[in-house]
Parts: structure tokens; sequence; C-alpha cells
């Protein structure tokens, strides 16, 4: 079990930073918000192999409150780029 | 036997989380960026939350990664589509050597 956790931590830690390599290069709004919405999606499976390695399932809940902001985020900042308020 | 299928659903899922990203920073343009990683990122980590689930049998934390998943099925396609709505509205650019820009065509005629 150890020696598969390092794995699925090293792979999921690659695909963080290559989000962030994005987030800080991306020459645009909208290249940075699809990079903040797919790190939201990577971190939510990482919560889940964080939760199944220690065997706590309170891991359980951070993913889901991430699933569920990181939506409403992104939602928010789509919206902001098409130019529209908020009420419409 | 039901251990040994979740390994494999979880390593599946993280070989495609690893392609979607490396998809989104090799790409030239924000729709194929966006088309590249939202697929790829979407499937590996709904596989790998059902691969959790099967690992950790009837409790509470796979109810929990089902629901997860269940959910993640449902909104990450509604965000692509709002983020590449409103890229376009913003003024971004296509690459050069795309070929076909139907939605401007589509704006043209209405």
């Amino acid at each position: 079990m150890e020696t598969f956790a390092l794995i699925f931590y090293i792979g999921l830690l690659a695909c963080c930073f290559l989000c962030l390599y994005r987030i800080g290069r991306g020459p645009s709004a909208p290249d940075r918000t699809v990079a903040i919405d797919i790190l939201g999606t990577v971190i939510v499976g990482f919560c889940a192999v964080l939760g199944l390695v220690t065997g706590k399932d309170f891991y359980l809940n951070v993913a889901l409150a991430w699933a569920l902001l990181s939506f409403i985020g992104t939602i928010a900042l789509a919206k902001f780029l098409e130019g529209r308020s908020f009420d419409d | 036997m039901t251990d040994i299928i979740g390994y494999i659903l979880m390593v599946i899922g993280v070989l495609f989380d690893i392609f979607g990203c490396i998809g989104l920073v090799r790409f030239p343009d924000v729709y194929n960026r966006l088309q590249a990683a939202t697929k790829c990122v979407t499937l590996g980590t709904i596989t790998l939350l059902v691969g959790v689930a099967l690992i950790d049998g009837w409790s509470p934390m796979s109810a929990k990664a089902i629901i997860c998943a269940v959910f993640i099925l449902i909104t990450s396609p509604t965000a692509a589509h709002a983020i590449a709505k409103g890229a376009y509205a913003s003024g971004v650019e296509l690459w050069e050597k795309s070929v076909v820009d139907k939605y401007a065509e589509e704006v043209e005629k209405s």
C-alpha cells in the first residue's frame, strides 16, 4: 500500500505543478481560468487518495466541499469573462 | 479481487490525469487546452474515485466518493462550456492554423 501511495502522490503532484505552470505562464485570463478549474478537479482526486491511504474519511468531506466551491468559482469567473453582470 | 480491480482503476485514473495536464501545458490555444484537459481530467478523476470506492467496500467513505464522482460528472462539462463561451466573448483569438469556426458563422447568421 505504501509504495502504491507514493506512486499516486508523485503522479498527482506532477499534475498540480503542470497546472500551476499554466496558471503562472498563461498568456490570457481564460487560460488561467481553465487551469484553476483543472487544478480543483485534480485536488479532489488527491483528497480521495489521501483518505484511502490514511483511513480517515474526513478527507472525502474536504473533497466534496472543494468540488462544490471550485464549480461555483469557475462559473463566476466565466460569467465575468463573458462581460455580463451576475444577475442575468 | 475487488482490491486488484480498484488498484488498476486508480492507476488508469492517475495516468489520465497526467496526460490531461500535459495537454494543458503543451497545446497552443485556449480552446485546444480546454478540450484536452477537461475531458482527460474528468475521466481520470472519476476513475480514481470509483477505484477508491471499490477498495474501501461498503462504508461512508465509498458513499462519499461515489457522490463526489457523480457531482464531478455533472459539473465539469458545464464549467468547460461556460469557460469556452466566456473566452470567445472576451475576444481570445483562435490558433492561426485552425480551419473552422462554426460559432462565428452562427453569430453572423442570426
